[in-house]
């Protein structure tokens, strides 16, 4: 199962990553297990759980971190916005 | 009309509120907002978004201001890119009946924009570049709608 992952703003630049597509383990189910997931991995990913008030989004929609995910997904992990 | 719009171009604030005039019939009201970079102690402001997202996310604010007041029209405009202190960043226009509905839906248009669309923004100064911290004013702000 492939997600389509992205990342924006200050989390861009910490991880060095715009984004990646990624096999999904068979037990990862929801956004929180997908961050814990790539947070596993080690620096520069832990900014992924270090980051204060992470938002997340699945398909182009923001949602909570007990949000499912499923194999096409795009999931975005960034910042809170700060636009205006 | 798309309500919304994210551009790298300023935009007229004149005859954006002319068209949202012309086309919403009968309104006796148009109330706007217009946010500008402020310039104190930064040289330009740079403003990242997440481009799928953008625009929806705009246009699901824009329909929950019709859901909650009656609106003859709804533009807001949202740049992107470089930009310099003084340059305009955003515009809420909204045209209605009488005057307390185009206020408050111009207000509550804002408040959500702040928390909900997908804009981050980026200071560069002498020092070099931060990125700005979102304010826990404007979650309060959005959350008494």
């Amino acid at each position: 199962m492939t997600l389509r992952i992205l990342y924006f703003a200050s989390l861009r630049e910490a991880l060095g990553s715009s984004g990646e597509s990624l096999e999904l383990p068979a037990n990862i189910a929801t956004t929180g297990a997908l961050r814990d997931h790539i947070a596993a991995r080690g620096e520069p990913w832990t900014a992924l759980t270090r980051a204060k008030n992470l938002r997340c989004a699945v398909n182009q929609a923001m949602v909570g971190f007990d949000a499912q995910v499923r194999a096409g997904d795009e999931v975005a992990f960034f910042p809170p916005v700060t636009g205006g | 009309m798309t309500a919304a719009s994210v551009q790298e171009e300023d935009f007229d604030v004149g005859s954006e509120i002319e068209v949202l005039t012309k086309n919403a019939h009968d309104a006796g009201a148009v109330a706007s907002f217009v946010g500008v970079v402020r310039g104190a102690g930064i040289l330009s402001m740079t403003l990242e978004h997440y481009p799928a997202m953008t625009e929806r996310a705009l246009n699901e604010i824009v329909a929950e201001a019709n859901r909650r007041w009656e609106l003859l029209g709804v533009r807001v405009i949202h740049r992107v890119g470089k930009l310099q202190p003084g340059d305009r960043i955003v515009l809420v226009a909204v045209a209605s009946t009488h005057r307390q509905a185009a206020f408050a839906a111009c207000e509550f248009i804002m408040d959500y924009l702040k928390t909900r669309a997908p804009f981050w923004k980026r200071e560069e100064t002498a020092d070099g570049g931060r990125w700005v911290d979102a304010r826990e004013s404007d979650e309060a702000a959005q959350q008494r709608w």
